[in-house]
């Protein structure tokens, strides 16, 4: 295979929709490889013995295995070494954080760019789906119940992998639509709510049973589940939903949203579609406040809703912005005008009690803090104002205080997030698992998927030994 | 699913459904509240749980028809089905002590009123309650009202039914004439809450109002239904729905209340239209 490397210093290009086109419509901007595209990027791999990619990924894909069967052109054999590790390889490839995981690590990356193993991932899902029409086989069943809360990444994974080992899972989900965060938080240009729908229909194929509608905490108790309703486990999986507001002045004022709000009227409730009955502000003059991949879905969706001018106001400078490269990039591209360094102390209304700017002050780096970035301090007499008539809070979430609150003996922190021992999952409660942002607080698709899967193994381990 | 087992209108803009949702029906007590989608595509609409019966399995629900989303509800027929059902939501009301309450509703607000009357009226408490709406055509739940109540206040905006006027007059007379209520309730439109709030905070009277923002999801992830109490950002689906109403920032909630009503102008307009084709 030597002789065949491809040793291009770049990757290979993804065609995508031209910038000044994508940014007026919500197809997906990231069209995908070629299978040349494909076999040709993945013949950049140099199948190091180490593979650091591999210990890069939340989920242990064996990397340079399905990368060879890419070069060899057996896509099958590649999604079946991708699909053994992970349960979303099509959505995996399009939103995780590769330049932080994976291709952070690749020895391609030390003179040029890593292999484009997100692409690539993408690349095996897609064909998959297109070429392989097979549903799963439902695997035999070990007789044995075990209950999800929340349809989002981990309590899919979670889900999934039980279902793969006989279980009886059922999920309990409290909109009513399955995907959690796939589906209200990140749009259709970055993630195609199909593909969703497809690993969603996976997952029912292995038997595993989706329950919309039902808000456990409210309807359910973990209590009932684990009592009368015979499951023997639980995974907690209900995300960090509960959206922050700076707590400045205006910020009731109508125009201000938070991020969930703006992109669950955009996504879930399809406000983006002409015939949508959704109401969503038509705005002109937008600042998305925050510098996170939500913060990059809302500018870029209040600009594809006809936003003239968009802002991402953050408050410390671009080398710091927690959002991917690529979606930063992207933004860049369509237009998102990045005005970093920047803070707001106030929002300002207008008689009608609409938004109609916001004071910000100019910031300048100091001495870093403890998350080990340069703190932001306030430049004296810099404050201006900023005319807009739509603000979006994109600062973070925090978890979802239901299940907290009424499932006694469940050991949450000072931030709500409930505590586990260790790798998997395991709470304070006996047969109670959790993982993903309930866990940790709003963090990455791929991280919750992997604390699905590890919690599965848990559960798997548990239930044998009861 | 979630079927409609019985449609009522009570009046021209306000119709009753009960609705089979067995875990539902379990669990909700009064003061909380469902979040319905009458179809695939439709909003979804908050309401109050007017209504619940444990061992038929079924909640009960008063709407009035405003907007897009509520037209569509209401264009389902008994035997048909809700597309989505959930609740039970929000706190339930704080009921329990109480010995003698006066509950103040307005309009399609009485809905929501008349079964906190009730369960009160069952807890041995004794309640006032005082009831009002704009003409006689709108009058709903009266003889409910009436058999929950030791004694009922009537009141219309034009006086073609009962006495004339706002709720506010007969309780500031009351409670002038020394009636010693432990609590008011005021359910209704945010104008007659704030009013009410008003009329009780002199005499020091605690009020609990029962508020109905703009919401999505009913579980504290939009954040869209928050509200200024007591000077703190609260979030109406998890952290009420009822709150003490003079600590309520009313003035505020009426302004964030109407931030689409153009847009629903509109969609009800073309709902309209839509509901006309299919009648022809």
């Amino acid at each position: 295979m030597a002789t065949d490397r491809n040793m291009s210093p770049t990757k290979c290009p993804m065609p995508s929709q031209e910038p000044n086109v994508r940014n007026k419509n919500f197809g997906e901007v990231a069209l995908g490889y070629t299978y040349e595209m494909a076999v040709n990027e993945a013949k950049r791999c140099l199948h190091c013995p180490k593979k650091p990619c591999q210990g890069g990924c939340p989920v242990g894909i064996d990397i340079p295995a399905f990368i060879a069967k890419v070069a060899e052109g057996d896509i099958e054999a590649a999604y079946t070494i991708l699909s053994s590790a992970s349960a979303l390889p099509a959505v995996c490839g399009r939103v995780c954080p590769q330049e932080t995981q994976c291709e952070g690590v690749c020895v391609r990356g030390v003179k040029g760019e890593p292999v484009a193993i997100g692409r690539l991932e993408r690349f095996v899902a897609d064909w998959h789906r297109e070429h392989n029409a097979q549903k799963p086989q439902k695997p035999a069943a070990n007789g044995h119940k075990v209950a999800v809360i929340g349809a989002g990444p981990s309590g899919l994974t979670c889900a999934g992998e039980l279902a793969k080992a006989g279980y009886a899972v059922t999920i309990y989900e409290a909109l009513h639509l399955a995907g959690g965060v796939l589906v209200y938080g990140i749009p259709e240009f970055r993630l195609p709510k199909s593909i969703v729908q497809q690993e969603i229909d996976g997952l029912k194929a292995l038997g595993v049973d989706i329950e919309t509608n039902m808000v456990i905490g409210k309807v359910l108790t973990i209590d009932e589940l684990m009592g009368e309703m015979g499951f023997e486990a639980v995974y907690v999986a209900s995300g960090a939903g509960l959206p922050r507001f700076m707590g400045i002045p205006g910020e009731s004022l109508k125009g201000v949203y938070s991020a969930n709000e703006y992109l669950t009227r955009v996504n879930l409730m399809k406000a983006y579609k002409p015939e949508s009955k959704t109401p969503i502000q038509h705005s002109h003059r937008v600042a998305v406040v925050g510098g996170g991949n939500v913060a990059m879905d809302a500018a870029r969706c209040a600009k594809r809703l006809g936003a003239e001018e968009v802002f991402i106001v953050y408050r410390r400078s671009m080398n710091e912005l927690p959002a991917r490269a690529e979606e930063v990039e992207h933004a860049q591209e369509e237009g998102i005008i990045f005005k970093t360094l920047t803070n707001p102390v106030e929002v300002l209304g207008d008689e009608n009690g609409c938004v109609r700017g916001m004071k910000c002050v100019e910031m300048e780096l100091g001495e870093p803090d403890e998350s080990g970035r340069r703190r932001p301090k306030v430049k004296e007499g810099s404050e201006f104002t900023l005319e807009l008539d739509t603000m979006i809070m994109s600062i973070g979430t925090s978890p979802n205080p239901l299940i907290r609150s009424t499932t006694p003996g469940l050991e949450t922190n000072k931030h709500g997030c409930i505590v586990t021992n260790g790798d998997d999952g395991l709470t304070s409660r006996e047969g109670v698992y959790a993982g993903g942002d309930a866990v940790t607080g709003a963090a990455t698709v791929i991280l919750a998927m992997g604390a699905g899967k590890a919690a599965a193994k848990a559960i798997d381990e548990y239930i044998k030994n009861k | 699913m979630y079927q409609i087992v019985e449609k009522q209108a009570l009046n021209p803009t306000v119709t009753k459904m009960v609705i089979t949702a067995p875990l539902i029906a379990k669990k909700a007590q009064p003061g909380q509240f469902i979040i319905v989608r009458a179809k695939e595509d439709s909003e979804r609409i908050p309401l109050t749980v007017a209504d619940y019966d444990r061992e038929k399995g079924t909640v009960t629900i008063i709407f009035q028809l405003v907007g897009a989303g509520t037209m569509e509800l209401d264009s389902l027929a008994q035997g048909d089905c809700v597309h989505d059902f959930v609740g039970p939501l929000g706190r339930p009301s704080e009921l329990e002590g109480l010995k003698k309450v006066a509950v103040v509703g307005g309009g399609v607000g009485c809905a929501i009123a008349y079964p906190i009357a009730k369960r009160l009226h069952e807890m041995g408490c004794e309640v006032h309650s005082i009831v009002g709406f704009r003409n006689k055509d709108l009058v709903i739940l009266e003889d409910e009202f009436r058999a929950a109540s030791s004694k009922l206040v009537l009141m219309t905006d034009d006086g073609s039914y009962g006495d004339k006027g706002v709720v506010t007059a007969p309780l500031k007379e009351l409670i002038e004439a020394g009636e010693q209520y432990d609590e008011v309730i005021a359910i209704g439109p945010l104008i007659m809450m704030k009013f009410v709030c008003a009329t009780t905070k002199p005499f020091g009277v605690k009020t609990v109002v029962s508020m109905n923002p703009i919401m999505i999801d009913g579980t504290g992830m939009c954040g869209g239904c928050r509200l200024t109490v007591g000077g703190k950002t609260c979030f109406a689906c998890v952290d009420g729905p009822d709150f003490d109403g003079h600590e309520v920032d009313f003035d505020e909630a009426m302004q964030r209340g109407n931030m689409y009503h153009a847009f629903e102008a509109e969609a009800r307009d073309s709902m309209c239209n839509l509901l006309k084709q299919e009648v022809r």
